[in-house]
C-alpha cells in the first residue's frame, strides 16, 4: 500500500508538467474548437458581404456557448435497429483519436505532453488516422443506407489522401533528419530557413491532402447537406453530434500544427537567426495590444451596457496577455520565459493562418464530385508526392555530397517537380477526356 | 514500477480483448475487439522501447489492415440473422489441444520453479536510458544489414497489391 | 523491462487464443482476424527478445512480419470477396464445392 503510494508520488514528480499540459489540452481544445466555429461563421459572413452571428453577446462572441448549451440539452435519439454499443463508441473513437494525437504535438518549446518521443510525427499521423474508425463505425451503426454510403466514401477519401499526406511529410522529414517534433523545429532553426522555402511543393501537397483528411470543402462531399444529408453524422443528434464536430475541428488544429511544425518553422519567428530582425520580437505584444485597443474602441460603441462591459473584459484580457508577452522582452532577468511564451504565440499565429486558408478555400471553391476527388488523389497527388520525395532527396544530395549552392539545388529540383506536376495534370485531363468520350460513345451505341 | 503497471495493463487488455474477439457473434464486434487488442500490442511495443514498431503497428495494422477488414465485413454482410452456429464441429478438439498445451507449459514452469529469463543464463536487458535511439538504429540495420529483405518486402507488397486488385475486381 | 518470461506468457496466451479461433470459428473473415492475432503474438515475442539481447534485428524481423501480414490480409480478403460473389457464403463449412 505504501509502495503504491510512493510509486504514484514518483510518477507525479517526474510527469507533472506533461500531465498539466495534457489537462490543459483536454480542457481548452473544446472551447477553442467552439470559437474556431465562430471565427469561421464570421469570416464566411464577411466574404459574403453580411455580418454573421451578432445577437448572442457583443458581435456574437458568446455564440459558441449558446450552441454548446443547446447541443447538450437536445434529445438523444438512437435509431431503431442500430447497434447500440457501436453507436455509443463511434463518436468517442473520433474524439479520442483527435485529442490523443494532440499529445505528441509541441505547441511551443516547452508545451508538449509526450516528452519528445522518438517517433513524434509517426505517432501523430498514426493516431489521427484512428479517427477513421469513428467515421466508418458511426456510418455502420446508424443502420441507414445514406449514413453507410457517406461513411464508406469518407473512409475511402481519408485513406487515399493519407498516403499523399504521408509522402509530403516524408519530404519534410528528409530535410529535418529526425522524427522528433522538437528536433524538427530545431533543424529549421539550424538551417535558418523554414522548410516551406526548401520544399514548397511538399507544403502544397500537404495543404491539399490535409483539407481532404479533415473532410473540409472543397472535399466535403461526404458531409455536405445537399448531398447525403450529413453523411455518417446523420443519425447522431445532440451531444454525439457535437463530439463528431469537435473531432473535426480538433483534427483541423492537429493538421495545422503538423504543417506548422514541419513546414512553417514551428515556434520560430520569421527570420529566426537573422540578428537585425530582432525587432520582430516585439510584434507579439504589439499585435495583442492592438487587438485590445480595438476592443476598447468597439466597447465605446456598444448600445447595451452589459455588452460594452463584456467588450471591456475582452480588451483587458488582451492587455494582460500583451503585458505577459512584453515583460520578458523588457525585464532582462525574466528573459528565460521568452522562448516559451513567444514561441507559443508564433505557433498559434501560424496555425491560425493555416486554418484561415482552410476557411478561405471553403468559402471560395465549389465542391468536388467523388470520382473527381479520387482521381485527384490517386492520379495527381500521390505521383507528385513521390516525385517530390525524390527531388527533395536529390537536392539534399546535390548540396551535401557535391557541394552545390543550396538555393540552386532547390530551384533545379523544383523545376523538375513542377514539370512533373504539369505532366500529371495534362495526362489526367486526357484520361478524363478519353473516359468521357468512351462513355459518350457507348451510351450512343445503346441509344442506337 | 511504472514498467510493470504498464505491462499488466496492456497485457490484460490484449488477452481479454483477444478472448472476446474469438467469441463474438457479430463480426463487427470481433473487428472492434481486434482493434483494441492490436492497440494493446502497440502499447507493449512502446513499453519495450520499440517506438518505431509502436508507430508502424498503429498506422499499418490498426489504420490499414483493420479498415480493410471492416470494409470487407460490410461488403459480405449477409441478410440472414447473425449466424446461428458460431463454432465448428471441431471446437472440442481445439479446446482439448489448447488445454494440453497449457498444462504442458504449466508443468514445465512448475518443474523449473522459475520463469525463463531469470535462470542460470544471466542476461540483463540494456537499461532503458542507455538504449540507442530506436528509429535511427532500426533504419541503420534496415538499410545496411537487412537491405535485401527490405527490397523483397517491397516487391511482395507490390505483388500483393496487384493480386488483391485482380481478385476483387468485378469481371 | 519485465522478466522475459512475462512476455513469453503473453505471447503464448495470444497465440493459443488465435489458434483456437482459427480452428474453431465458422466465419472465414474471423479466421483471418485470428491469423492476424497469431502474427501479433509472434511479434511480441520477437520484440521482447530483441530488447533482452539489445539486438535490433528482432524489431526488423517484426517489421517484415507486419508488412507480410498486410499483404496476406489484402490477398486473403480479395479471395473471400471473389468467393462470396460466386457462392454467397462466408462460412467455412459451406465452402464445399470441391468435395466429392
Amino acid at each position: 500500500m505504501a509502495a503504491a503510494a510512493q510509486g504514484i508520488l514518483t510518477f507525479l514528480q517526474t510527469w507533472w508538467v506533461e500531465l498539466v499540459c495534457g489537462i490543459v489540452i483536454v480542457a481548452v481544445v473544446p472551447l477553442i474548437a467552439g470559437y474556431v466555429v465562430l471565427v469561421e461563421r464570421k469570416l464566411m459572413a464577411d466574404m459574403q458581404a453580411r455580418l454573421g452571428p451578432m445577437r448572442v453577446g457583443p458581435h456574437g462572441l458568446l455564440q459558441p456557448i449558446a450552441d454548446a448549451f443547446k447541443l447538450l440539452i437536445k434529445e438523444d435519439i438512437i435509431p431503431d435497429d442500430a447497434d447500440k454499443i457501436i453507436f455509443w463508441l463511434a463518436p468517442i473513437m473520433s474524439v479520442s483519436a483527435a485529442m490523443v494525437s494532440m499529445g505528441a504535438l509541441a505547441f511551443g518549446p516547452t508545451f508538449q505532453v509526450a516528452r519528445d518521443i522518438n517517433v513524434g510525427i509517426l505517432f501523430v499521423l498514426g493516431v489521427s488516422s484512428l479517427g477513421l474508425f469513428g467515421i466508418v463505425l458511426g456510418g455502420w451503426a446508424s443502420n441507414s443506407h445514406y449514413s453507410l454510403l457517406g461513411a464508406l466514401r469518407s473512409t475511402a477519401q481519408l485513406v487515399s489522401y493519407e498516403t499523399a499526406a504521408g509522402l509530403a511529410i516524408v519530404s519534410g522529414l528528409l530535410l529535418a533528419g529526425t522524427l522528433k517534433i522538437r528536433a524538427i523545429v530545431e533543424a529549421q532553426q539550424h538551417f535558418g530557413v523554414w522548410f516551406i522555402f526548401l520544399a514548397p511543393v511538399a507544403f502544397f501537397i500537404y495543404l491539399v491532402a490535409s483539407i481532404a483528411e479533415t473532410n473540409r470543402a472543397p472535399f466535403d462531399l461526404t458531409e455536405a447537406e445537399s448531398e447525403l444529408v450529413a453523411g455518417y453524422m446523420t443519425e447522431f443528434s445532440g451531444f454525439r453530434w457535437s463530439l463528431y464536430f469537435l473531432a473535426e475541428y480538433a483534427n483541423m488544429i492537429v493538421v495545422g500544427a503538423v504543417a506548422t511544425t514541419l513546414f512553417l518553422g514551428g515556434w520560430l519567428r520569421p527570420f529566426p537567426n537573422v540578428r537585425w530582425m530582432n525587432w520582430l520580437d516585439a510584434v507579439p505584444a504589439l499585435l495583442v495590444a492592438a487587438i485590445g485597443a480595438y476592443c476598447v474602441f468597439r466597447a465605446g460603441k456598444q448600445t447595451v451596457r452589459i455588452q460594452s462591459l463584456f467588450m471591456w473584459a475582452v480588451a483587458s484580457s488582451c492587455f494582460v496577455v500583451a503585458a505577459l508577452l512584453a515583460v520578458p522582452l523588457v525585464v532582462a532577468p525574466l528573459r528565460f520565459l521568452m522562448p516559451g511564451l513567444h514561441g507559443a504565440f508564433w505557433f498559434l499565429l501560424k496555425v491560425g493562418g493555416y486554418l484561415y486558408t482552410f476557411m478561405w478555400l471553403r468559402f471560395t471553391l465549389p465542391r468536388y464530385r467523388f470520382d473527381q476527388l479520387m482521381r485527384l488523389g490517386w492520379y495527381f497527388l500521390i505521383p507528385l508526392a513521390l516525385v517530390n520525395v525524390f527531388s527533395v532527396g536529390s537536392a539534399m544530395m546535390l548540396e551535401l555530397e557535391f557541394g552545390w549552392n543550396r538555393w540552386v539545388a532547390v530551384a533545379l529540383t523544383l523545376i523538375v517537380t513542377l514539370g512533373a506536376a504539369l505532366f500529371l495534370l495534362a495526362t489526367s485531363d486526357k484520361r478524363t477526356a478519353a473516359a468521357n468520350a468512351a462513355s459518350a460513345a457507348s451510351s450512343d451505341s445503346y441509344a442506337g | 514500477m511504472l514498467d510493470s503497471v504498464l505491462f499488466y495493463f496492456f497485457a490484460g487488455i490484449a488477452v481479454i480483448c483477444a478472448a472476446m474477439m474469438v467469441t463474438r457473434r457479430n463480426p463487427i464486434h470481433s473487428a472492434v475487439f481486434l482493434i483494441t487488442t492490436l492497440l494493446a500490442t502497440a502499447g507493449i511495443f512502446l513499453q519495450l522501447r520499440a517506438e518505431f514498431l509502436f508507430g508502424v503497428q498503429i498506422i499499418l495494422y490498426v489504420g490499414g489492415i483493420m479498415v480493410l477488414f471492416i470494409f470487407v465485413i460490410m461488403l459480405v454482410r449477409l441478410d440472414a440473422p447473425l449466424q446461428e452456429l458460431r463454432f465448428t464441429f471441431q471446437r472440442w478438439v481445439a479446446a482439448f489441444v489448447a488445454l494440453a498445451l497449457v498444462l504442458e507449459v504449466a508443468v514445465m514452469f512448475l518443474l523449473l520453479r522459475r520463469l525463463p529469463g531469470q535462470g542460470s543464463l544471466v542476461l540483463r536487458a540494456v537499461p532503458a536510458d542507455r538504449l540507442p535511439p530506436n528509429s535511427e538504429a532500426l533504419a541503420q540495420s534496415l538499410f545496411s544489414s537487412y537491405l535485401l529483405p527490405f527490397e523483397i518486402a517491397s516487391v511482395l507488397l507490390l505483388v500483393a497489391m496487384v493480386g488483391a486488385v485482380v481478385m476483387a475486381k468485378k469481371r | 523491462m519485465m522478466p522475459a518470461g512475462h512476455y513469453l506468457f503473453l505471447s503464448l496466451a495470444l497465440l493459443l487464443i488465435g489458434a483456437i479461433g482459427v480452428v474453431t470459428r465458422r466465419n472465414v473473415i474471423i479466421v483471418l482476424m485470428c491469423i492476424e492475432l497469431i502474427l501479433n503474438a509472434v511479434n511480441i515475442n520477437l520484440v521482447a527478445f530483441s530488447r533482452l539481447y539489445g539486438d535490433v534485428a528482432g524489431q526488423a524481423f517484426a517489421l517484415f512480419i507486419i508488412a507480410d501480414a498486410a499483404a496476406e490480409a489484402a490477398v486473403g480478403l480479395g479471395i473471400i470477396i471473389a468467393f462470396f460473389r460466386n457462392q454467397e457464403t462466408v462460412f467455412a463449412d459451406e465452402m464445399d464445392i470441391l468435395k466429392w
